[in-house]
């Protein structure tokens, strides 16, 4: 089970939960599971969002893969200047 | 600290770590290099922009009837011209752009929100008769009184810019509208056992004031539209895919049917990541059939384009007597301008992200006030953050009566640290560039009366992101390079040189250009710190494509099977049992025969770059304060900052020095100054005053190198950190000479006798 | 109203054109002339990108009025190479990195070729204050002062 935490102002649309135990193999299969359990999440993964896996921060996450003991961290988009 | 590369390269390496001339250096020292401003088409009519003259007013009404009328006015726009946009976020730029508020940006619509919005636009055939012709437009406004300080403008009862703004992010929602549009929050651990174990607290608040990102070059395009509705647009821009995609979709045009051309940058640093008069020139092209050119004079720059946030900050930190940090707690406020979209966010991820603290909360604030909308400046929001907190850290060090740079080091973040907005850290070298800066004999040099030294730390995130480079091998062996992100300065060096070591040809016989969107696929835009970093991997890629394809070719040539040909020092040649079948052949030699054994040879590297790896730098400043002026020199900057791997070190040293004279101005001088009406005072060069070579000394710049193990090179993006640091490292030097901690920035002349007359005033 | 008919020598060479009375030299030499090499960053005279010799003076051509240069000799960026031969500022200003996005460049070696032609041998500090007119957004000036130090040198050597 993949360790998936979500960042900011993300876990206040979850109503304070941040951090899930969740079954999968990609950045979509999360980001649908997430949906699944908290509908209106599934908005603002599509809106714009980062993926942190294990460290290394994806800005366009969606078909990197996730390992069974990763640490996925769901954080705001950077971007810069 | 330094980790061996796993997916590196084991080329040789003749040119990336050496500081060769600039491919098109020569036109940009003989004039030739043709900026925004210097593209001219027949029959191009001059474009100019009616602004409006308050800080906030409801537009009543419109009329452009007599400026339409004027013989030599071929077309006016106004918002009637472009489709309202729903409301939706993108990434584009430097934060998240919605288009609702960017169409109301580039022409108001119901209101306008600060002096100097666009509310019309007309193309003539003389500057003198669109002066004219903006002078018969007439606009009837309803007054509105303005906010500007972002403290005012969260007060409850303050003037409000949008009725249809309501703070996210709290809880209950508001029912009412308000200046708040976002509220943002991190946390790990628990701030209140935090600040219990805490031998030492210090709280501060501190106040910033708006800056332009200041580049020479105002804004400039010249927009030509068909018949057939087809649009050329060349125009100065760190992202002419961006512009595209702005434009097109601002006026229901197909992408495919709009192509941008770049121009040569004069300077962006984040504020040409957005547009303002490229859509006006489309429409007005549009309209008049003619192509439009349009040019920002200095005082529109000022007004009418966005500088970065004001901001009111407030810091508690608190550590232990033998100097760990144990609780840090933020509280960002930052003005985002006309429209949401400051970029407190990514400040309230930086603020304690150099060090490994487990209790930390900071909770920002995006408030928009009558001013323009912001827009990015190099590092967006951490550098008002991390001035903050890097003088707090400095005000720690001296009650806790350690070292300032000491007090860092038993601090910071390294690989493995989790940082406060969650991921760990892979390797970096924040440890390195402390060690780096203490180990100079500026550290130690002895300082004089009214003399004072200061240290900050700091860092930007970087980005990678969508990057297309072709590489094709013309028929006598010079390799044309064609990549999209436009060249602020180097990177058109940097790019040959990367070519010139995966190919094995010389530097000189490798041609890079930016190539306009037509001719790429999409490439994001120069910000982030990521051209470098992004165009060096799509290189590699396309280069490797190459090298693959010529082995195949010399397969085929010799008839030997092609897992005995291996491309080295930059030939094919027959390896293992083939050795003796062939001589090697140059990549020359191969163009040579590309017809007869296939075609033109070219590789295209097409990728979302990934793994962008964090810079880190820490700066060392002297500065003198005059007691009789308040005005404080700079007497000495030395300043170490993590590149990974310095492809050219020349043109990486140049962004550590030109972030750090920016970090000066930002420090010293520079503020937006508005009046009660709402009206920017000092919209010129004399009174917004940036730093000039007189004010500065020569800027030591340490390049660090802590390989990014997810780049072939080891490449770090390297030009937003360096103006991070410098605002604190100088209020801490004031506070070493002086004994006074300045909060308020700029801590210019008038600020500093003030407070130097204060602290006379109360001593006697 | 009527324009003016001026004459004058722009890098050499004799030169006509016709201007209205409130447009620049600077106008004049980008709009009517195309010599776009020197630039305009603000028009008020502020930040040197505009640098030209005006009869061997340095000048913000966005300052001077272009029915002001009759029978006058202007010398801009674009009259600074010989040929193929760059000017030792030139040259220098390449081999220092002394540009990033190059938009101040042409401005700044018009300012230190007039700096080093009545100076041969400026200190930092004179060179420094001679360029507090040109400003530099990119490079924090370091680069520049070295590349104008090193370019002093070479042509003291001759």
């Amino acid at each position: 089970m993949a360790r998936v935490v979500l960042v900011g102002n993300l876990a206040q649309i979850t109503g304070g939960v941040a951090e899930f135990d969740l079954d999968a193999t990609s950045v979509k299969r999360v980001f649908a599971l997430l949906a699944e359990r908290h509908p209106a999440l599934a908005r603002h993964l599509e809106e714009g969002v980062a993926v942190a896996i294990d460290g290394q921060i994806y800005q366009d996450a969606l078909l990197e893969p996730v390992a069974p003991d990763s640490e996925v961290f769901i954080i705001p988009q950077i971007a810069g200047g | 600290m330094a980790t061996m590369l796993t997916t590196a390269t084991d080329l040789p390496q003749t040119y990336v770590g050496t500081r060769t001339v600039r491919p098109d250096g020569v036109d940009k020292v003989t004039g030739r290099a043709r900026f925004g401003a210097d593209f001219n088409l027949p029959g191009q009519l001059v474009g100019r922009v009616l602004r409006s003259p308050h800080a906030h007013a409801r537009i009543v009404s419109i009329d452009t009837s007599k400026a339409e009328k004027l013989p030599g006015v071929k077309a006016v726009v106004t918002r009637d011209d472009f489709a309202d946009q729903p409301s939706e976020f993108i990434p584009a730029g430097e934060m998240m752009i919605n288009y609702r508020d960017m169409v109301r940006n580039i022409l108001a619509r119901e209101k306008v929100l600060y002096e100097g919005h666009a509310v019309a636009a007309v193309a003539a055939t003389s500057v003198a008769i669109a002066k004219r012709a903006l002078k018969l437009i007439e606009v009837e406004y309803e007054v509105l009184p303005p906010v500007i300080d972002v403290m005012d403008a969260m007060k409850p009862g303050a003037p409000v810019l949008h009725e249809d703004l309501f703070t996210v992010g709290v809880e209950p929602k508001p029912d009412k509208p308000s200046n708040i549009a976002k509220r943002v929050e991190i946390a790990q651990g628990d701030i209140d056992a935090g600040f219990s174990k805490a031998d030492v607290i210090v709280e501060r608040e501190f106040k910033t004031q708006p800056v332009h990102q200041g580049y020479i070059e105002p804004h400039a395009t010249l927009a030509s539209v068909s018949e057939d509705g087809s649009a050329e647009v060349w125009c100065t821009t760190q992202g002419h895919f961006i512009v595209r995609a702005h434009c097109a979709r601002l006026l229901g045009m197909d992408i495919g049917k709009v192509r941008v051309t770049a121009s040569e940058i004069g300077g962006g640093f984040g504020g040409k990541t957005v547009v303002y008069l490229e859509p006006l020139a489309v429409a007005l092209s549009k309209k008049a059939k003619r192509p439009v050119k349009m040019v920002m004079s200095r005082e529109e720059v000022f007004k009418a384009s966005g500088p970065t946030s004001g901001a009111h900050v407030k810091v508690k930190m608190g550590a232990t007597k033998g100097g760990r940090f144990v609780a840090a707690y933020a509280e960002l406020r930052y003005q985002a301008g006309a429209f949401q979209g400051s970029p407190v966010q990514p400040g309230v991820m930086c603020a304690f992200a150099p060090y490994d603290i487990d209790n930390v909360k900071v909770i920002g604030y995006d408030v928009v006030s009558n001013r323009p909308k912001v827009a990015a400046y190099r590092a967006p929001g951490a550098p008002i953050s991390e001035f903050a907190v890097e003088s707090v850290v400095d005000e720690l060090a001296k009650k806790l009566d350690i070292d300032p740079v000491e007090l860092r080091l038993q601090n910071a973040a390294r690989e493995g640290t989790k940082a406060a907005y969650g991921p760990k850290f892979g390797p970096i070298g924040l440890i390195d560039t402390l060690h780096a800066v203490r180990k100079t004999d500026h550290y130690t040099t002895p300082l004089e009366d009214w003399q004072g030294r200061g240290v900050a730390s700091g860092f930007w995130f970087n980005i990678g992101g969508e990057t297309c480079v072709s590489l094709t091998v013309n028929e006598d062996g010079t390799v044309s390079l064609m990549a999209g992100t436009p060249d602020i300065g180097g990177l058109r060096a940097s790019l040959a040189m990367v070519a010139a070591d995966e190919l094995g040809v010389p530097y000189d016989k490798v041609r890079p250009i930016i190539g306009d969107t037509g001719s790429l696929g999409f490439n994001f835009l120069t910000g982030g710190s990521r051209s470098a970093f992004s165009g060096s991997m799509a290189v590699v890629e396309a280069a490797r494509q190459i090298k693959a394809d010529l082995c195949r070719r010399a397969a085929k040539l010799w008839e030997v099977p092609v897992d005995q040909i291996e491309f080295e020092g930059g030939s094919v040649r027959p390896v293992g049992d083939a050795a003796t079948k062939a001589k090697p052949m140059s990549v020359a030699d191969m163009a040579k025969v590309a017809g007869k054994t296939g075609g033109p040879i070219g590789g295209y590297g097409r990728i979302n770059a990934q793994g962008a790896g964090p810079s880190f730098g820490t700066h060392l400043v002297d500065v003198a304060v005059d007691p009789e002026t308040g005005r404080v020199t700079v007497l000495r900057y030395t300043m170490a900052q993590d590149a990974g791997r310095a492809v050219h070190p020349s043109y990486v040293e140049g962004q550590y020095q030109g972030g750090a004279a920016q970090g000066i101005g930002w420090a010293l001088n520079e503020e937006y100054i508005y009046g009660p009406d709402g009206k920017l005072q000092n919209a010129g060069f004399l009174d917004y005053r940036m730093p000039v070579a007189s004010d500065v000394p020569m800027i030591d710049a340490i390049i660090v190198e802590v390989p990014n193990p997810r780049h072939p090179y080891g490449v770090r993006g390297v030009g937003e950190t360096p103006i991070v640091p410098p605002m604190a490292a100088i209020a801490n030097a004031i506070e070493n000479a002086t004994g006074i901690r300045f909060t308020d920035l700029p801590m210019s002349p008038p600020k500093v006798l003030k407070a130097l007359k204060e602290r006379c005033r109360n001593k006697v | 109203m009527a324009k003016h008919h001026v004459a004058a020598q722009v890098n050499g060479d004799e030169v006509e054109f016709l201007c209205e009375t409130e447009e620049t030299l600077l106008d004049v030499l980008r709009d009517t002339l195309n010599l776009t090499g020197s630039k305009e960053g603000c028009s008020s005279g502020d930040c040197g990108a505009c640098s030209i010799t005006l009869d061997g003076r340095l000048v913000c051509s966005c300052l001077v009025l272009g029915c002001e240069v009759g029978g006058r000799r202007i010398e801009t960026i674009e009259g600074m190479a010989r040929g193929e031969t760059l000017h030792p500022l030139q040259q220098k200003f390449l081999e220092h990195a002394a540009l990033q996005c190059g938009i101040c460049t042409p401005g700044f070696l018009v300012a230190s070729k007039a700096l080093l032609e009545r100076d041969r041998d400026p200190t930092e500090t004179e060179i420094r204050y001679w360029l507090a007119g040109n400003l530099c957004r990119c490079t924090g000036y370091d680069k520049i002062i070295k590349a104008v130090m090193d370019a002093a040198a070479k042509m003291r050597r001759g």
